[in-house]
């Protein structure tokens, strides 16, 4: 493992490297298990806010800023990262959460990490120093490459330095379980949920129960309480503190097996029907991500076959020698192509 | 002859080939521009487009995809030599799911015509573009369209779940899909805003949101822009986060208000207009405080649309702006810069220097939460050397944007208009990465040549006149 202080020595590390792969502080280890020539870079001394102006809504940061670090100093100002980015006490780095493209129960609200992303500085396959979009909130010139790059894995660019949208963040939190036989059932929870007039901030499903999230004023939390409790009968109010443990991803060991699963609410009983055969439980973020997870990696392929069976697709993020990506293994020509415009010697990535 | 082959693909009355029938197509309403196509073919299935997009990669033949026209960057500006694959009749929403709250439409369709569809369900889709009663999905995603809501909502990008395209190589791709989450990297979110040079969206994903149950609107006049600025940062600083921060200048409001007759308040340098939308409970909450911010920021008047009828008559003066300061000037070219929102009093306190200097009337109505500009630069293309200025002085207020850390376009893109500044924001490398990015996509360079990227063959100016739409009486300024 290299661990460069400036982004010359890491563009000098790419170029003398027959294969590189940047990482964090590996929270997510199946995403940094690579093959003996892959040289591993560690971003952790690129680390630090460069800027950061609450009246902008935006900050930039290298990329191996630690996440408890941006969302303290943005805590400090009122404001946060609506997209809730997980593992912040774990000592995830912004940088691999972009890579690994990881989003929190509050992408329900207002999108999930791509929706924040707004300018990239990188290095592509051949250590020339790039960046994509702009600083500011809003911006249609060129090409979107800081989106493109959410949950690129290393294999597009080594990020250096990224810059995100920021709101204010309400003052008040308050949660809510809604009991739930199945999966069938949470889906219907939320399909009404999500359509209403109440606004939920989140809204996951972890395998027993609904967990609802409302954020505001809280007098105005206090008056949504009310009609909420008489619209679920079933429904009851429940700790806040329930969402550290979700975005810490506690439900699950680290040397467990973590599958993430993009999801839709149909699809959502049949995920969980494939996920029951194997053994496992999920944690489902606002219908539409389900996390697949297992205490000891017990892998089986036939996951992969089942999950293409419906159409659905993963990626692994814990699990030594689990199978990386599941789904249609097709790959677009275009596919193909893109990955030479950043990276035409097949340096970058695991 | 080339044409031969469109003819077994299309019949006479849609392979458009007649001066008559192309003088329409020849502009976008970026007007001063215009270049006549060989030929407009106007498909009616996906699978249409996919032929006429693999037969033009077989003859190496230009095409620009249209939706509307009514790119004000030139996107939609034919290119010379090659065909203009007109869009609006695939015009159908092939599924509206309101479980799963997603809506998958043909690119011809029109922006409004979502929300009308989605609001029996109670859902809307929320990119607004002032044009959305008139341009399309496809020309919105091409351009990553934006609108009053951008700050709290983002911009089509932020809404498009799954795309499924025709590449100018002639392969057919599906990039992201139903679900809002995808596992990346993000070929959805690159395509979006790739304003046309990958090749032509056939399928579009969007997203719907619930539609907010209760809206707030004020609409704030000021003694001077400055005011107005100052009441946006107060409001920025005071942890609300409205739906939409509007700002429109004395000219602006002066041309608006002989369109529309919005009622905007007399004598005012500046009209605010601020939304706070959400369940009434929250709205309620959170109102004592707006109005206490702007009761501070001393306006001439403040008035609270006191109903849905009169919050429409607000937003209808700041939706027609653009095409009311049509009738305070013969022609004019709006720009979209962006620059940092505390820089906004700066960046228009020297646009309006810029434009005394160069005795040229600019209005100005922007979005005032994200920092979006929109100079409205009027000038008259009869009288010699005017567009050229008008253009001058665009120039000046782009170079402007960039150097104080904003962008070249907020919304409506780089177009054929603003390409040659492309370099003022990206670097030599950085414009070589996007040129191989678009190689992937398009290796022959025939989708939308000429647009983007500075170079290229310059197209044709006409200095003066309305916009082919508006002569053959498809849309008009009012
Ligand atoms: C009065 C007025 C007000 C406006 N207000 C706003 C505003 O508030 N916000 C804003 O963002 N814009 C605004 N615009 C600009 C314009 O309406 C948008 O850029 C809009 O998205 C263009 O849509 P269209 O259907 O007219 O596309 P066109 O102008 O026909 O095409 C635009 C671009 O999209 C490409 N394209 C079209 N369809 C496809 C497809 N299916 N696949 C790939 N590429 C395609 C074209 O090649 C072209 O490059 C305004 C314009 C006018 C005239």
């Amino acid at each position: 493992m290299k661990t460069p202080s400036t982004v010359a020595e890491v563009a000098d590390i790419i170029r003398s490297s027959k294969r590189v792969l940047a990482v964090g502080a590996q929270t997510k280890p199946r995403l940094s298990q690579v093959p003996d020539e892959v040289t591993l870079i560690s971003m952790r001394n690129l680390s630090g806010i460069v800027e950061y102006d609450p009246g902008e809504f935006t900050f930039t940061a290298f990329a191996g800023t630690p996440l408890r670090e941006i969302v303290a100093t943005l805590a400090a100002q009122g404001q946060y990262l609506p997209f809730d980015p997980p593992l912040v006490e774990s000592g995830a780095t912004i940088g691999g959460t972009v890579a690994a493209g990881l989003s929190g129960p509050g992408r329900f609200r207002y999108g999930g990490l791509r929706d924040f992303i707004l300018a990239v500085r990188f290095l592509d396959g051949n250590g020339t120093q790039l960046r994509g979009g702009a600083k500011v909130v809003k911006n249609a010139a060129g090409f979107d490459i800081p989106k493109f790059l959410v949950g690129s894995l290393g294999r597009f660019g080594v990020l250096t330095e990224v810059t995100f949208k920021v709101f204010p963040c309400p003052p008040a939190l308050m949660t809510f379980e809604i009991p739930c036989a199945n999966a069938a059932e949470a889906a219907a929870h939320i399909a009404k949920a999500a359509s209403g007039r109440w606004e939920f901030d989140a809204l996951d499903y972890d395998g027993t129960r609904i967990l609802a999230r409302l954020r505001g004023p809280q007098e105005a939390l206090d008056l949504l309480a009310a009609d909420i409790l008489n619209c679920w009968p079933a429904a009851k109010r429940a700790d806040n503190a329930v969402w550290d443990g979700i975005r810490e991803w506690r439900f699950v060991g680290a040397d467990g097996l973590l599958v993430k699963i993009p999801v839709t609410l149909r699809k959502l009983p049949a995920l969980e029907a494939i996920l029951q055969a194997r053994n496992m439980a999920l944690h489902v973020v606002g219908g539409s991500v389900a996390y697949a997870y297992h205490s000891n990696v017990s892998y089986s392929e036939t996951l992969n076959e089942a999950l293409v069976e419906v159409s659905l697709g993963g990626l692994t993020l814990r699990g030594f020698g689990a199978r990386l990506c599941h789904g249609d293994s097709h790959h677009s020509a275009v596919a193909q192509s893109l990955k030479l415009a950043f990276d035409p010697c097949h340096r970058l990535g695991a | 002859m080339s044409l031969s082959r469109f003819a077994q693909i299309f019949p006479p009355e849609r392979l458009l080939t007649s001066a008559a029938h192309l003088s329409a197509y020849e502009s976008d309403a970026l007007t001063a521009f215009h270049s006549r196509p060989v030929a407009v073919v106007v498909p009616e299935s996906a699978d249409e487009v996919i032929a006429a997009v693999r037969l033009c990669r077989e003859l190496g033949m230009p095409f620009v995809a249209r939706g509307s026209g009514t790119s004000l960057s030139g996107g939609s500006l034919p290119v010379a030599g090659g065909i203009v694959i007109a869009l609006n009749r695939l015009n159908r929403i092939l599924k509206l799911d309101a479980t799963e709250r997603i809506a998958v439409v043909e690119p011809g369709v029109v922006n409004t015509q979502v929300t009308l569809a989605a609001q029996p369900f109670g859902l809307h889709y929320a990119p607004d573009p002032s044009s959305q009663t008139i341009c399309t999905i496809g020309g919105n995603v091409a351009f990553n369209s934006g609108g009053a809501h951008c700050l709290k909502y983002g911009m089509t990008s932020n809404h498009v779940l799954g795309i499924k395209a025709v590449l100018a190589t002639g392969e057919v791709v599906e990039f992201g899909g139903p679900s809002r989450e995808s596992i990346g990297p993000d070929y959805t979110g690159l395509f979006v805003g790739s304003e046309g040079l990958f090749g032509i969206a056939l399928e579009i994903t969007l997203q719907l949101l619930p539609r907010a149950e209760c809206f707030h609107t004020v609409l704030a006049g000021y003694r001077t822009l400055e005011e107005a600025g100052d009441a946006v940062s107060a409001v920025v600083a005071s942890g609300l986060l409205p739906g939409a921060l509007e700002i429109m200048d004395a000219l602006a409001i002066q041309a608006a208000e002989a369109a529309v007759q919005s009622g905007y308040p007399k004598g005012c340098e500046a009209v605010l207009i601020v939304e706070l939308e959400g369940p009434r409970e929250k709205v309620a909450a959170e109102r004592p405080a707006l109005d206490a911010l702007l009761a501070a920021s001393k306006p001439i008047e403040s008035r609270v649309a006191a109903n849905a009828a009169e919050r429409a008559k607000i937003w209808k003066g700041r939706k027609s702006a653009f095409s009311a300061v049509g009738r305070l000037s013969p022609d004019f070219i709006v720009q979209d810069g962006v620059v940092p929102r505390q820089r906004l009093g700066e960046a228009l306190r020297r646009i309006s220097e810029m434009a005394r200097e160069a005795g040229i009337r600019v209005a100005n109505v922007f979005h005032a939460g994200d920092g979006n500009l929109h100079p409205l630069i009027l000038y008259d293309g009869r009288e010699s050397g005017a567009l050229e200025r008008a253009e001058e002085l665009a120039g000046r207020i782009l170079k402007m944007c960039v150097a104080m850390g904003g962008s070249l376009t907020g919304e409506h893109g780089i177009g054929v208009e603003k390409r040659a500044y492309l370099p003022d924001m990206f670097s030599a490398d950085e414009i070589a990465l996007m040129h191989r990015i678009r190689a992937a996509f398009d290796p022959l360079g025939i989708a939308n040549p000429g647009k983007m990227f500075p170079g290229g063959d310059a197209p044709a100016l006409v200095q003066h006149g309305l916009h082919p739409l508006e002569k053959s009486g498809v849309i008009s300024r009012e």
